[in-house]
């Protein structure tokens, strides 16, 4: 048997978690815990880069494949992972040090306990996109909600305790729907295996309801218009490197998840709910950009306009074209990049200002004139500007959708133009203009840890802008195996209709 | 002649209940003697028991007293938790002053009378088992005679339990006269499903015996029990009667009235409906931890009725699994409340949790556990009890079931993330005292890593209780 690499990737960071827990608590361990922990993400990231270099990009099969018996009789331990997954794994690798780096600043109280949430965070993160079982998949999914809930909890704002319930509760209630549903498939197909499930397939008559109930989790995740309202909140109240976390990666497993499970498992359901879904983006992309136009706080806004950007994933998704899909994808990762930076940036000068409220800013050029170059970087990013990551993405997602539907990609569009002008004006507001008063004057320049996570952000986002060839290469095999199985399910369902 | 060697273990306690009785009588002074020589009684059981554990299914005295597999491994896990429960009460006892040599002989009078219970198979010996159970159970509700609520909660269960065992009886004797005998076997085959006597005779029985597991509306007594009783009987409340009850559930649904199940099927669901929905909205309001416990336990009783409800041996299966879980996860919780004690006095309020994590971050996180798993949040040991009832429920298309189930689980994860709240997210308080019993200690460690590490290897007790096939 080989090496389970991909066991380890998930492991490791928990076995992190346990040191961590055991090492005694004094003042000065805070720095020997902090070391360990950027430590163990490191290799976890390095390992995840070597498992993307011994990746083959051009087969259609699940890679890595690890099988083990778990539930006595039910349920089968299994991972293993497709060029799509992939790179979710990398991102949550790479994301991981950063949020670690960055409590240097915003974490003043109990960093061990934040460390070992952040560690266990990461483990359930890899799991989610590793696991090839729907019990496992939930298991995974469902488990990333505990250390999420206390990062938000004990280390949030003023209104920390609502957000932290709502945020909770309500992707609960979302997920139980779905643990009903994996239960039915499993006693309709007699397996939870997405391998055997893909082979198979499951009965027509069921794909609606099943796929009404998957929904309801991931729409919850997304997060889709109208039960977006707890990701404000959340956003709002989280330190920075939950901000971050969030953002990046927990939003990114449900768009995972509409590729894998809905699509996959449902074809003949998602191509029956695509008018809800293009609905629902649609709103997601004009209304909440609009909202976010009138945001007065600068966390509030980027969370806003996460939900506009996720707007166009799951668009993208339910084109079932190509570029559709694999734009998604890069929008998710890039989002997922900008995102975490954008939050990072209101960090940097919350630390310094200590509020986030956009009218107390102005005139940051003059102050930090570091931060100015890299906060329009990310502001140049999350608009989609050609040269910047999320160009590519936004580009290919409205290539699909013209291809689908002209009306729906031209709404798109206009969903884009608000992005610009509320991410522009928000930069307006803050960097450029007068220096409203004397504490700004007094705010300290990017110190070296920051110009350090951040330049690290500004790199892939600009790189994959202008080269976007590694990322699209390696989903696309797996993008177009996914479709196959897709058109396959939807012809021979016309054909036994006729 | 009967082989005695079979009911050894019943032999044994029923000895060790009089030796223990005469030792105090004529020893002053002997409590703490006779608490660790019923601990040690209590192993030694644990291994008689386990020895009968290759017994598949043998019959003993005209068929009225059964041993098999559920029977066997129902002793085994009420007698360990018996076991873990004199460990946790030790210090609780002597602290509180009910260190009295009664209490460990009416702790074995109620197992006996449990054991007896649960492996009845005709409706003398239930009822004898029953009764030899509540009567301990209603003197130790009320062992703190010095205090005005334990008495109150001692006279309350009294009143209601005997207000039930009146209803359970008079359904046993319905059946009897329906059904012309009192042999569980024999029911089966004399039942006659027009005879609406024995329907009556059913429901009255399945009351009683809802009253015993506090299924909603049956649970009125629920909460001022368990506030009301000192805290070490609140704990033996909440696990061991609950075992013994729901093995008789089990064997008079699945032995005498197998045939009727569908004069019984929608009585269940109604009780499990009521009860998950009623055990996690009840207790959102409480502010009282045993309380709060209470309501808990009348949700997570709901949720075993549901394995029951389905009528397969998985349903039985996830039910008995469930049971399991639920106990340990009771053991550790209560093992935290008994660590919640400064200067001689025992804390039981929700708020007297707040900001424990910063003082005793090693018992919050217990708690944090305990409380999750609870919850039924994935990947700890109270999700696969949960998991388990589901995969019985769906496979019968109790599709409706399943959905109020899960929802009520959102419900409650409410109140039990409002305990973690006050643990993790308010300021803290004084310190509690930090040396503990060795007992306890080991009690909530054992219980903690259950439950955590429940999830890398669950099919160790999967291939126990799967031997257990009643139907």
């Amino acid at each position: 048997m080989n090496f389970p690499i991909l066991s380890s990737l998930i492991l490791l960071p928990t076995i992190g978690a346990l040191f961590i827990f055991f090492v005694r608590s004094s003042s000065e361990k805070y720095q020997a815990s902090k070391y360990l922990s950027l430590f163990i993400s490191i290799a976890n990231f390095i390992l995840s880069i070597y498992l993307w270099y011994i990746f083959d990009k051009n087969s259609v099969e699940f890679q890595f494949v690890e099988n083990r018996e778990w539930l006595l009789g039910f349920v089968d331990y299994k991972v293993g992972i497709d060029g799509i997954s992939i790179l979710f794994i990398i991102l949550t690798t790479f994301i991981t040090p950063i949020c670690i780096i960055s409590v240097n600043a915003t974490i003043k109280k109990r960093l061990k306990d934040f460390l070992i949430a952040i560690l266990l965070m990461e483990t359930f993160m890899i799991g989610v996109f590793c696991s090839l079982d729907l019990i496992v998949f939930y298991l995974f999914f469902e488990a990333g909600l505990i250390p999420m809930f206390l990062i938000i909890g004990i280390w949030g704002g003023e209104r920390r305790v609502y957000s932290a319930f709502k945020f909770f509760l309500y992707t609960l209630l979302g997920s139980v729907l779905m643990l009903i549903a994996i239960i039915s498939i499993y006693w309709i197909t007699g397996t939870t295996d997405v391998e055997k499930l893909y082979e198979i397939g499951i009965d027509s008559n069921y794909q609606n309801l099943l796929w009404l109930a998957f929904f309801s989790s991931f729409a919850v995740k997304t997060p889709m218009w109208p039960v977006h309202t707890w990701l404000p909140d959340a956003h709002v109240e989280a330190p920075t490197a939950g901000s971050v976390l969030l953002a990046a990666i927990l939003l990114k497993m449900a768009g995972y998840g509409f590729i894998r499970f809905s699509l996959g498992l449902f074809p003949l359901a998602s191509d029956y709910f695509v008018p809800l879904i293009y609905f629902l983006s649609l709103v997601a992309i004009i209304y909440t950009s609009l909202v976010a136009l009138m945001q007065e706080d600068m966390k509030k806004l980027i969370a806003y306009s996460s939900v506009a950007h996720m707007g166009f994933v799951t668009l993208g998704i339910f084109t079932m074209t190509q570029q559709g899909i694999e734009g998604s994808i890069f929008q998710m990762i890039s989002h997922g990049l900008v995102s975490a930076a954008l939050f990072l940036c209101v960090g940097v000068v919350y630390e310094r200002h200590h509020t986030r409220i956009i009218n107390k800013y102005g005139g940051l050029v003059q102050i930090m004139p570091k931060y100015a170059i890299v906060f329009m970087v990310f502001t140049l990013g999350a608009i989609g500007l050609p040269g910047t990551s999320g160009f590519v993405g936004e580009f290919l997602i409205l290539m699909g959708t013209f291809k689908k539907s002209f009306l729906v990609a031209t709404i798109a569009s206009l969903g884009v133009i608000l992005g610009a002008a509320y991410m522009l004006w928000l930069y307006k507001r803050i960097i450029f203009g007068e220096i409203i008063n004397n504490e700004i004057k007094s705010m300290i320049d990017l110190k070296k840890f920051e110009i350090l996570i951040l330049f690290s952000l500004v790199i892939p986002i600009i790189f994959f802008g202008f080269y976007p060839e590694p990322l699209i290469n390696s989903i696309e095999v797996s993008v177009g195996n996914l479709l196959d199985i897709y058109n396959t399910n939807i012809q021979t369902n016309l054909a036994y209709k006729n | 002649m009967e082989n005695l060697n079979l009911i050894l273990p019943e032999i044994f306690i029923s000895i060790a209940i009089m030796l223990f009785l005469i030792i105090g009588v004529f020893k002053k002074k002997s409590s703490s003697l006779i608490y660790n020589l019923t601990t040690i009684s209590l192993v030694i059981l644990l291994a008689f028991v386990y020895n009968l554990n290759s017994i598949s299914e043998i019959s003993l005295f005209n068929e009225s007293y059964k041993i098999d597999n559920l029977s066997n491994f129902m002793k085994i896990i009420m007698i360990a938790s018996g076991i873990f429960v004199m460990l946790t009460s030790s210090k609780y006892l002597q602290i509180s002053k009910i260190n009295k040599i009664e209490y460990p002989v009416l702790v074995l009078c109620a197992i006996l009378g449990m054991m007896v219970m649960i492996s009845s198979n005709d409706l003398i010996v239930f009822y004898m088992g029953l009764e030899l159970q509540s009567l301990a159970l209603y003197v130790l509700a009320s062992f703190n005679r010095d205090n005005l609520l334990s008495t109150e909660s001692g006279l309350k269960y009294f009143i209601l339990s005997a207000l039930s065992s009146g209803l359970l009886l008079y359904g046993c004797s319905l059946v009897y006269g329906f059904a012309e005998t009192t042999n569980f076997n024999e029911i089966l085959i004399n039942s006659n499903k027009t005879e609406y006597g024995l329907t009556f005779g059913i429901v009255f029985i399945l009351v009683g015996l809802a009253f015993k597991i506090s299924a909603v509306p049956f649970h009125m007594w629920a909460p001022d029990v368990y506030q009301g009783s000192p805290t070490s009987v609140t704990i033996f409340f909440a696990i061991l009667p609950k075992i013994a009850a729901l093995t008789v559930f089990i064997r008079f649904l699945y032995v005498p009235f197998a045939n009727m199940s569908d004069q019984w099927q929608m009585i269940i669901i109604f009780l499990s409906i009521a009860s998950m929905i009623f055990g996690a909205v009840a207790a959102i309001g409480q502010t009282n931890l045993k309380r709060l416990v209470a309501y808990s336990s009348i949700g997570h009783m709901g949720y075993a009725l549901a394995g029951l409800s389905v009528g397969t041996n998985a349903g039985i299966q996830s039910s008995i699994t469930y049971m399991t879980i639920y106990l340990v996860m009771n053991l550790a919780f209560f093992s935290c409340l008994f660590m919640l004690r400064r200067n001689e006095i025992y804390y039981e309020k929700i708020e007297d949790l707040s900001g424990l994590s910063k003082n005793h971050p090693i018992l919050a996180f217990s708690l944090l556990v305990i409380l999750f798993s609870l919850a039924g949040i994935p990947p700890l040991a109270g999700f696969f009890a949960k998991f388990y009832i589901f995969m019985a429920v769906v496979e019968q298309s109790m599709y409706f079931l399943a959905v109020i189930g899960l929802l009520s689980t959102v419900v409650a994860a409410f109140y039990y993330l409002r305990i973690i709240k006050i643990i993790y997210f308010d300021p803290e308080k004084e310190m509690y005292e930090k040396n503990h019993h060795i007992g306890l200690k080991l009690t909530l460690i054992l219980s903690t890593i259950f439950i955590i590490g429940y999830f890398i290897y669950p099919s160790g007790l999967t291939e126990i209780i799967s031997k257990i096939n009643i139907i």
